[in-house]
């Protein structure tokens, strides 16, 4: 057996908050040998990214302290190193990825300046070589011509541009060790698949260990030799990844597997009434340039979008980011403006003033993506979801409200002793479960769920669907359900309807969809969604 | 406590945290507390007088000297040795601390006026012969209270401007900003000066001209305020629940918007009260012979040979602007979200 390259022992991480001391990490052991890709499993709140930003002690120390443990990288003990070592080994010897690739580059500099910022700190390269490295690493990391890309600004590059941009800057050094960070998971899933191939290749290629942190078994799968569960700081399980996929040991790893979302929409009846029907919809924005603000082009977010929905049964809208399926939503909702008809009810609702509208909104309700933005923090739950009642003057006295309220948070499985607290004590799960009790507490005939899953960890997702799919059943509504993900919308809908920059690439009743997709882009987004699937 | 939400609460034990202004805050609300009852510690006349077995009160009520047995219809003069031995014959004076009012000139000085501190008069008289200590007294309560007055008014344009421009965005937004950019070019100081030598300036009139320039300071961050949040989900919610415009801006944007106006107001006061500190010494503020701070300064400057005058007015000054800063940095620290978490 060869001698482990990095090897972490019974490291602990602590963080002080005001008086309370939080343990993140929870004495966790593991080796990463060379040439091999480990991956640290576990849902939010697992302290897998915490153990990895350790490696390179880029906590916020002294907030963070490590009470115990060891982290050996080539015979020297990382933790409590001083800053000058370590900075020899952080982008040198072990590189780091990290998941946001919106932020994690700087917005004022161009591409090379950064990559040829790593290249002066660890190689002294300055000039011409510089710049000739910074090309090499730029057409390894996937870019087809490295010289045009070294002026670019960050903005100028899409999310997985300068995702690409970033492990041409870790490699830039050629590290012992990559440790990626959920690299993937804010892009879409067909530059997901691409990226992760890329990164396998490269391993390869470089001989470098990496280690990857995620919560997607999918990708665990297809890139770990080894895998090391983790959840609230305990290492739970660990091993090769075949073995533990397929024999799973402990019960949470067994769940973090099967938490997959499966079944089908409820069944409803073909008859229903129609709910909402959309003809010739669009929402154009003007491209304003100049002193005068002269339109010089315009976007069509959405584009000439005809569909109708009927009574009891969910439209899922797919699409990659930037293919106009939220903005769908708020020109639905009349939160946007747009041209063509919509019918809610039965009635023409795209003429209709804003005063005009508001009696009607009671009727359509929508439950955003971000459990954490959706909810104002300084309200109480009860006032969160009393305040619709009390503007549609339903519910009558305090008492009736009171007792409606109630009954919403016991409809969405919350107990009623929530009423007083604040948004900020619940976990993401929670509050979408709040934001689902608010949009249901007025008994909507349609409900826009807006990824409403997707801020979500698996297992919790599994839980909203089976919460979506009962209401549903329940209480009849329609629902118009806007997911990237693909097995999420599988699970919820009756037909599927693809988006791409705008316009409908393809719309169909959710099997034929996915069993025989007829358009190349369809086939396409299928492909790289199952592909990482662990089923 | 639990009537406060957890934000406030949190907030409220970061305001503590902060030691110095903590302490500054109590300083200053035991002085301005003083200040306000300066009636009841400095005045030229008695709290309480009993004559003939009744009470008065002549520091509420103004009772004609005949009431004492005096010969004038006028306002007794409780200073006038003659009235003083009127009431003290068939009965008794009980005096304030301090026996002077902010326009009492003294009289009996030993020395020519300006005279230095005495047992009299503890910081010594100013050029009329007035008490420096009650003047300055007075002189800090008219400054705090128009200082506070103002603070709120410009508050309340400032808060209802911004939340307009930001809420509203576009055209208004843009007209808006301009607008304020040209007002905020003007040079305040001399137009306050051009348009105060053509009324007669009293506390009033000098809080609305300053009013016109002073209610663009919250506007930026108001504004910005509003158009960052205008766009999170909650707001978007209440829009799709069917929320009436003013009702979501007052009950979901305001109080985002309330962190920034709250942590501006100390510094707010504190530009209001050196502005009128120097109106008044330039001798364009309050009218003659109000006791105010910049006037006291102005009298320090002509009387150099008399330096209790300038000190113990710039004293006060750099006392009450001081503890203004320093409460106003609790305040900043007790919203910063990022201080809490550390």
């Amino acid at each position: 057996m060869t001698k482990p390259l990095l090897s972490v022992e019974n490291l602990s991480v602590s963080f002080q908050q005001g008086d309370q001391i939080i343990e993140a990490v929870k004495s966790v052991s593991f080796t990463l040998n060379p040439r091999e890709t480990v991956a640290l499993v576990g849902e939010s709140g697992s302290g897998k990214s915490v153990t990895a930003l350790s490696i390179l002690q880029l906590l916020p120390y002294p907030k963070a302290s490590h009470p115990q443990g060891h982290i050996y990288f080539e015979g020297q003990d990382l933790v409590g190193l001083g800053e000058a070592p370590l900075r020899t080994i952080r982008g040198n010897k072990i590189a780091m990825i990290f998941q946001e690739p919106m932020t994690s580059l700087n917005p004022l500099q161009s591409v090379e300046t950064q990559i040829g910022e790593v290249l002066q700190i660890h190689k002294g390269l300055t000039g011409a070589p510089a710049t000739q490295r910074c090309i090499e690493v730029l057409e390894m990391a996937g870019f087809r011509d490295g010289r045009a890309r070294l002026k670019a600004f960050p903005h100028q590059l899409s999310g997985g541009q300068r995702q690409r941009v970033m492990i041409a800057m870790a490699l830039a050094c050629e590290p012992d060790i990559l440790i990626a960070d959920e690299p993937t998971t804010a892009l879409d899933v067909t530059i997901q698949a691409k990226l992760l191939e890329l990164l396998k290749d490269l391993q390869q290629k470089l001989g470098m260990a990496m280690l990857l942190i995620t919560h997607d078994l999918g990708i665990v799968r297809k890139m770990a030799d080894r895998l090391v569960v983790m959840k609230e700081g305990n290492v739970v399980e660990e091993g090769e990844t075949e073995n533990i996929l397929k024999h799973p040991q402990s019960p949470y790893t067994q769940r973090l597997i099967h938490s997959f979302p499966a079944g089908e929409a409820p069944s409803a009846s073909p008859t229903a009434p129609l709910v909402l029907k959309t003809e010739h919809l669009k929402v154009i924005f003007d491209v304003r340039e100049g002193l005068l603000r002269r339109k010089v082009s315009e976007i069509r977010a959405v584009d000439d979008i005809n569909f109708a929905l009927k009574k009891g049964h969910t439209l899922g809208v797919v699409g990659e980011s930037g293919s106009g399926k939220t903005t769908l939503a708020m020109a639905i909702l009349r939160l946007e403006k747009s041209q063509g008809k919509i019918w809610s009810c039965g009635q023409e609702i795209q003429d209709l003033s804003p005063k005009a509208m508001r009696p009607l909104r009671r009727d359509m309700q929508v439950v955003f993506q971000d459990p954490y933005g959706s909810l104002s923090p300084r309200m109480t739950v009860s006032q969160i979801i009393s305040e619709g009642l009390v503007i549609h003057g339903l519910g009558g006295t305090k008492e009736e409200r009171n007792s409606r309220v109630t009954q919403a948070l016991l409809e969405v499985g919350l107990a009623s002793d929530v009423h007083n607290r604040y948004p900020h004590e619940f976990s993401g799960g929670q509050r979408q479960r709040i934001a689902i009790a608010r949009a249901i507490a007025l008994k909507p005939k349609l409900l826009v769920l807006d990824e409403p899953t997707s801020a979500l960890d698996r297992s919790i997702q599994i839980d909203i669907i089976n919460l979506l799919r009962h209401l549903q059943s329940a209480h009849h509504m329609a629902y118009l359900f806007i997911s990237h993900d693909l097995a999420v919308v599988r699970a919820m809908s009756h037909e599927v309807l693809v988006m791409q920059k705008g316009k409908i690439v393809e719309h169909g009743p959710t099997e034929a969809i996915f069993t025989d997709p007829q358009e190349k882009y369809t086939k396409e987004l299928i492909k790289a969604a199952f592909d990482l699937m662990i089923v | 406590m639990s009537f406060l939400s957890p934000i406030t609460q949190r907030r409220l034990a970061q305001f503590k945290a902060n030691k110095r202004g903590l302490y500054s805050f109590w300083i200053f609300l035991v002085l301005f507390t003083c200040a306000l009852f300066a009636n009841f510690i400095a005045n030229d006349k008695p709290l309480l007088v009993d004559y003939k077995h009744s009470f008065y009160f002549p520091i509420f009520v103004e009772y004609p000297e005949t009431t004492f047995g005096g010969e004038f219809e006028t306002e007794a003069n409780y200073r006038d040795p003659f009235v003083q031995d009127l009431i003290t014959q068939s009965g008794w004076m009980l005096w304030p601390l301090i026996p002077y009012s902010y326009n009492t000139v003294n009289n009996d000085l030993p020395v020519p006026a300006p005279a230095p501190p005495s047992r009299e008069n503890w910081l010594g008289t100013d050029d009329q012969g007035r008490d420096v200590l009650t003047r300055l007294m007075y002189g800090f309560r008219i400054s705090v209270l128009f200082g506070l007055t103002l603070t709120i008014f410009s508050s309340l344009i400032g808060v209802a401007a911004g939340a307009i421009q930001g809420y509203f965005g576009g055209a208004i937004d843009l007209l808006f900003q301009r607008f304020i950019e040209i007002w905020s070019g003007m040079p305040i100081l001399y137009l306050l000066i051009i348009l105060a030598s053509f009324v007669i300036p009293n506390f009033w009139w000098l809080l609305g001209l300053m009013l016109l320039f002073s209610w663009v300071t919250l506007v930026p961050v108001v504004r910005a305020e509003f158009l960052r949040a205008r766009n999170l989900d909650y707001v978007k919610a209440a829009r799709a629940l069917g929320l009436s415009t003013p009702r979501i801006i007052v009950r979901h944007l305001l109080p985002n918007a309330m962190v920034a106006t709250v942590t501006f107001i100390p510094f707010i006061m504190n530009t209001s009260i050196s502005t009128l500190t120097s109106l008044d010494f330039l001798g364009f503020g309050l009218p003659l012979g109000s006791p105010s701070l910049g006037e006291m300064l102005s009298q320090g400057k002509n009387n150099i040979q008399a330096p209790w005058l300038g000190i113990s007015a710039f004293l006060v000054l750099a006392i009450m602007l001081t503890l203004l800063i320093f409460i106003g940095e609790a305040v900043r620290d007790a919203f910063d979200s990022r201080k809490a978490t550390q």
